[in-house]
Formats: C-alpha cells, structure tokens, sequence
C-alpha cells in the first residue's frame, strides 16, 4: 500500500537530508551529543520513511535484506577490529592506540575553547562508525520484517 | 609452548575468537556449508584452548587481571586516577577459572554435536552466530570485574538465548517459550540494573573490588541485595521463579539445552559471586544462607516432585536440572551461613561449599550429556513422547551407554562424578543440620527412581515396528556425548585430585573477600 503522491515525493526530498545529518551525528560522536548508535538510528528512520512512503514491495524490490544483514555483521567485524588494534600494538585490547599518533583521527586535542577538532580521539570515531554501520544495518533489516508482515494485504 | 601473546592476553581473545567467528560465520555459510561448518567448529575449538590455558595459568599463578584499554593489561589503578580502577575489567580468580573449564568443556563437546545434529535445518547462519554469542556471554559474565560490564554479558547471553529457544518454532510452542523466557529475563535484568544504579549512586564505584571494599550494608545495599538475589535465582531456575526453565529447556534445541544449563549456572556463579566478593561479612550471614538454603531446598523437592509425572522426557530433565541446582544452592548457602565464624567455616563450611561447587561442574556435565542423549533419540525417531518410545536399546546402544552414565550420575550412584559431589553436601550438611541433609538424600532416591521409568521406557523392551529401522547416530555427535561422559566418569574415578586441584581453590577464592579485593586494588590485605 503506497502512500499519495505527495508523501512519496516528500519522503524522496527527505531522505538524502536524513541520511547526511545521521552520518553527521555518527561521525561527530566523540564531539557532539550522540554517537554511533543514535546517528544509525537516525539513518534508520529513513528507510522506516521510505518503507511507510512506498510499499514493503517496492522496496524489497530496491534492496535485498541480506545487504543489511551484511552490513550489520561488517558493522560489528569493524567494532571488533578497532579493538583488535590494540592487541596487534602490543597494548591490551581496545587501548586507544591511534589518540595523539598524528595518523587517522590522531590529533593531540587542542587546550582551551575550540571548536572542536574533527581529527582527534583515536579509535573511538572508528567505534562510532562501525556501531553507526552495525545499527543503521540492524534496525533497517527489523524494519523490513515488520512491513513485510504488512505487506500483503490493504489497497 | 604456547606462545606468551596468546597466555598474556588469553582473557581477551577467549571472548574476541567467538566474537568475530560468530559474525563472520554468516558470510562462511554463504559460501558453503562446510566451511560454516570449519569456522564455528575451529573457532570453538581454539575459544576452548585458550580458555584452558587461562584458566590452568590462574590455577598455577593465582588471580588474573586483564584490563580493557590500559596501557598495560595488569594496570587495575592508573597512577592518575587517584586510586579508583576506572576501566573495565576481567578478574579471574579460580572460581571464575573453575566457570571457564565448565564452559570450555560444554561448549566444545555441544558444538561438536549440534554441527550433525542441526545439519539439516533452515536458519543455520544465525543459528550458529546466536550460538556464539550464548558461549561470548557466558564466558564474560564468569570473568568479569566490573558489575556493569556483568549485566552487560548477561544481557549478550539472555538475548542470544531467546533467539535459540525458538530456534524451532514447532507451531508456535518454541516461541511462545522463548518469550516467557525473554520477558522473564528482561525483568531480572532490569532488576539487576537497579541494583548497580544503587551501588554506583552509594559508592561511586562498577568495579566489584571497590563496591566490594567500600560496602556497608545499608538499608539500600538490603534492597540491591535482594534485587540481585532474586534475579539470578529467577535466572537460574531456582523455585519459586522455575517456571520458565521447563519451557525454555524442552523447547530448545537439545545442544542448546545443554549449553542452557551452561548459562544458568553462569547465573548461579553471578549469585555467589555477589553474596561472597561483595557482601560477604557484612551482611547477616546467618540470615541470608538460610535464605539460600531455603530456595535450595525448594527447589530440590519442587523439582523432583514435579518430574516425576512428566511425559515428555525433555521436560522431566529440565524438572530434573532445577532439582540439581537445589544442591548447589544447600551447599554453598550453609557455607555462607556459617561465614564469619572460623572454626565452623573449617569443620564443615568449606567442604559444603566444595560440594556445591563441585556439583556445578558436575552437574553441567551429566546434564548436558543427558540432554545430548534426549536429542540424539529426538534425531532418530523426531518425538519426545516418553508413550511412543520403546525397545531403543536394541538399536542405539552407545546413546544407552551414555544415558545410563548419565542418569546414574544425576542420581548420585558410585563410580559416577555426581556421588562425589553429593556425598560431600551430605556430610558437611548434616553436620549443620541434619534434617536438610536427610531431604537431600530422599531427593537423590526420588532421582533415581524417575530415571529407572526413564530408562525402562525408552530403551527397554521389544523393538517396536516404527523403529525397526532405526539406527545410531553420526559419529561427531557420539563424540559430543562421549567427552561428557568421559568428564563424568574422570571425575567421578578420581574426585579427590579433582577437589584439590579444581574445587578446593575456587571455594577459598569465593570465602576470601580480602583477596579478591587485593587482587585488584593491591596494598592493604
């Protein structure tokens, strides 16, 4: 059952703006309010619009659920690899062995008021991405199940 | 031999190997069955391995430490942080080492057994990823330091477990358990939340050394005791909070069954880990090991009472388990009981202690063993209808072998693991008071009453003409059954190497507040 022309179009201009202020929230994570898991659950939303917009059947039609599926174990593989790093450095697992490296997200975080350095923190944006990946899979895949029991039925 | 990577940080990679396997294992499947097969099997295998190896390392060293983040993986207190571990730990000490070697053992032997038992089902990908994570669970709730990391690793566990009760959906039944189990569990968890609010808003502290050095027993610590106490009887099948365990146990899967029983018992370490690392003297000792005692008994009467009628022979197990875990419960409540008054402590304190402990690993092994050979019968004639069996002995004899072994065993008859656990409880607890000890062993005789019916009316008799053709299972699952029944038989042949090398250290550990608290903050006792 699709919704009229006016939501579908609505939800179409919608959900690239919520795709990108999710991914800004999961990328901000170790800056701003939020992290990995509410931006996922953010990015999620859009895909519970475009599932209420148009039907279960169009958009299984769009995208299989195994992509989430995957998805959602690459998130958690990610998580667990950020953790691994540590041990390969020869420090206990999940130490934070990027922080102040001057490599990925290696920034020494400068003192006193600032904006916020995006380029700090070490592993932990690298957590908040994979959690952001792991969610925005998971909770996609138990949208999809949830509509596909309504999917049948209706005009 | 073995490399001083894998040694130095084996209480890390015992939860990362699983990890990883589990969710790499969906991706393996889409390859091929058999390299599904090859990874959650190798997986498993090399958690085991490193289990052991950590847990011999405890046994021969003493306490653990594994700090997650540090600098170093001993650094429980940063110079900086004014005295208090702020990071989430691991503390294995030998009673959680004792929990690892349950573990190590079940888990290994169940998977050996489930990859033919579940060979043929749909929805294995996730099957085994849930799997994994149940072992991940309870791996980490034996291990951990820190009180909310616990309720964390109980969650990991009680979700992977839902997910695996209604593995089978079995029209509707298997899920209808798995919900009462997962409504159940949610409850406790909740309930377990609360407490470590209550510890964190009183004390500052996760970590169970510190909550455990600063406790005073205050009207709140009552209230988060009783919360915790309640939680985890509920989570290990305690009566009067039993009613889920049959369900979830004869819904199951019988591989995860065995690896439920696992889990209760992870629960039941989570109990006295509480009453004895946190609490210990300052609670009223007296008062709460009758409490523990009561459920205890309880629990064994209820549960072997309520066998007794049963039809289905999973369900008639799981009322069986709860029995067990009764003697648990008995032997170490009249350790707590008398905890704090030393000569009674060495008269017979420790030793009903030991007996309880001792019976957690035997008890994981004979009842899982059991639990195996219900699903290897279920494998070959698809019911667990104790009616329609009949004259299986004829075709499944190494299955009888292992039942017998089994169910001799449970009932606590020499030369089998359960005698030497239950023999200890009946003495040191009729030293304390001798009327529990004479239920406890009426309670035995009513065991083993129920599993000769048992016995009779599976295997014995005349072939029947719908089995005629039925024939032993697969040689992994036989293998499954046989490391339990060679653990049974082991620990039965020799339970005094057992209780000193094993039992002994892990009882000390758990009556030692002193020392698990210097293990971590150093200094002072």
């Amino acid at each position: 059952m699709r919704m009229s022309k006016i939501v579908r179009t609505g939800a179409c201009i919608l959900y690239p703006l919520i795709i990108i202020f999710g991914l800004y929230v999961v990328v901000h994570g170790h800056l701003t309010p939020g992290g990995g898991f509410q931006g996922g659950a953010v990015i999620a939303t859009a895909a519970a619009l475009v599932l209420v917009a148009f039907s279960h059947r169009e958009v299984a039609g769009m995208v299989r659920k195994a992509v989430f599926s995957a998805q959602e174990s690459l998130g958690l593989l990610l998580f667990i690899g950020a953790g691994i790093l540590g041990l390969l450095a020869g420090a206990p697992f999940f130490a934070n062995i990027l922080a102040n490296s001057g490599l990925l997200f290696g920034l020494t975080v400068p003192p006193g008021p600032n904006p916020g350095e995006l380029n700090t923190a070490g592993v932990i944006p690298l957590m908040n991405i994979a959690v952001g990946v792991e969610v925005w899979g998971g909770l996609a895949i138990i949208l999809m199940y949830l509509f596909s029991a309504t999917g049948g039925e209706g005009t | 031999m073995i490399p001083p990577f894998v040694v130095d940080n084996s209480p890390a990679l015992m939860v990362i190997v699983p990890f990883v396997a589990a969710f790499i294992a969906p991706f393996a499947g889409r390859a091929a069955p058999a390299v599904r097969a090859l990874v959650v099997g190798g997986a498993m295998a090399i958690t085991s391995a490193i289990t052991l190896i950590l847990a011999s390392d405890v046994y021969a060293h003493g306490t653990r430490l594994y700090v997650f983040g540090a600098q170093a993986a001993t650094l429980a207190v940063p110079p900086d942080s004014g005295g208090i571990p702020v990071r989430i730990m691991f503390t294995v000490d030998p009673m959680s080492a004792l929990m690892l070697v349950i573990t190590a053992i079940s888990a290994f032997a169940v998977v050996l057994y489930s990859l033919t038992s579940e060979r043929h089902h749909s929805g294995l990908g996730s099957y085994y990823t849930l799997f994994l994570l149940m072992v991940t669970g309870i791996l980490g709730m034996v291990s951990t330091g820190d009180i909310f990391n616990f309720f964390v690793f109980l969650e990991i566990l009680s979700i992977a477990s839902a997910g695996l009760i209604a593995f089978r959906i079995d029209g509707g039944v298997a899920v209808e358990a798995a919900i009462k189990y997962f409504v159940l569990s949610t409850i406790g968890a909740l309930a377990i939340l609360f407490a470590i609010g209550i510890y964190y808003g009183e004390y500052n502290a996760l970590n169970m050394a510190l909550i455990a050095q600063r406790i005073q027993f205050t009207l709140l610590d009552q209230l988060a005791l009783v919360l915790i106490i309640a939680a985890l009887a509920m989570k290990c099948g305690a009566v009067p909070m039993h009613f889920w365990t049959p369900d979830a146990y004869s819904m199951a899967p019988s591989s995860i069954t065995a690896l439920l029983v696992v889990a209760s018992q992870a629960s039941l370490y989570g109990l006295f880990r509480t009453v004895f690392s946190l609490y210990n003297i300052t609670l009223n000792a007296a008062c709460v090991g009758w409490l523990i005692i009561i459920l205890g008994v309880l629990s064994m009467v209820v549960g072997v009472t309520m066998a007794i009628p049963q039809k289905n022979v999973k369900r008639l197990m799981a009322y069986h388990a709860i029995s067990q875990t009764g003697y648990m419960l008995l032997g170490v409540g009249v350790g707590l009981a008398v905890l704090g008054n030393q000569p009674l402590l060495d008269a017979f304190g420790y030793m009903a202690m030991e007996g309880g402990i001792f019976h957690i690993i035997n008890h994981a092994m004979y009842k899982g063993l059991l639990f195996l050979t219900a699903g290897a019968i279920f494998f070959r004639i698809g019911t667990y209808d104790l009616n329609r069996m009949g004259g299986l002995g004829h075709s499944m004899k190494w299955t009888m072998v292992f039942f017998i072994i089994g169910a001799l065993a449970i009932a606590g008859i020499p030369p089998f693991n359960g005698f030497a656990s239950k023999l200890m409880i009946y003495e040191s607890v009729f030293a304390f008071n001798p009327v529990l000890s004479v239920i406890a062993m009426v309670v035995s005789i009513l065991t083993l009453a129920s599993f000769v019916k048992v016995f009779h009316s599976i295997f014995m008799g005349p072939v029947l003409p719908e089995y005629r053709d039925v024939r032993e299972v697969p040689g992994p699952m036989l293998a499954g059954m046989g490391i339990l029944a060679l653990v049974v038989i082991v620990f039965g042949l020799f339970p005094s190497v057992v209780v000193e090398t094993l039992v002994a250290p892990a009882a000390h550990a758990l009556a030692d507040q002193g020392m698990y608290i210097a293990a971590v903050i150093g200094g002072g006792a």
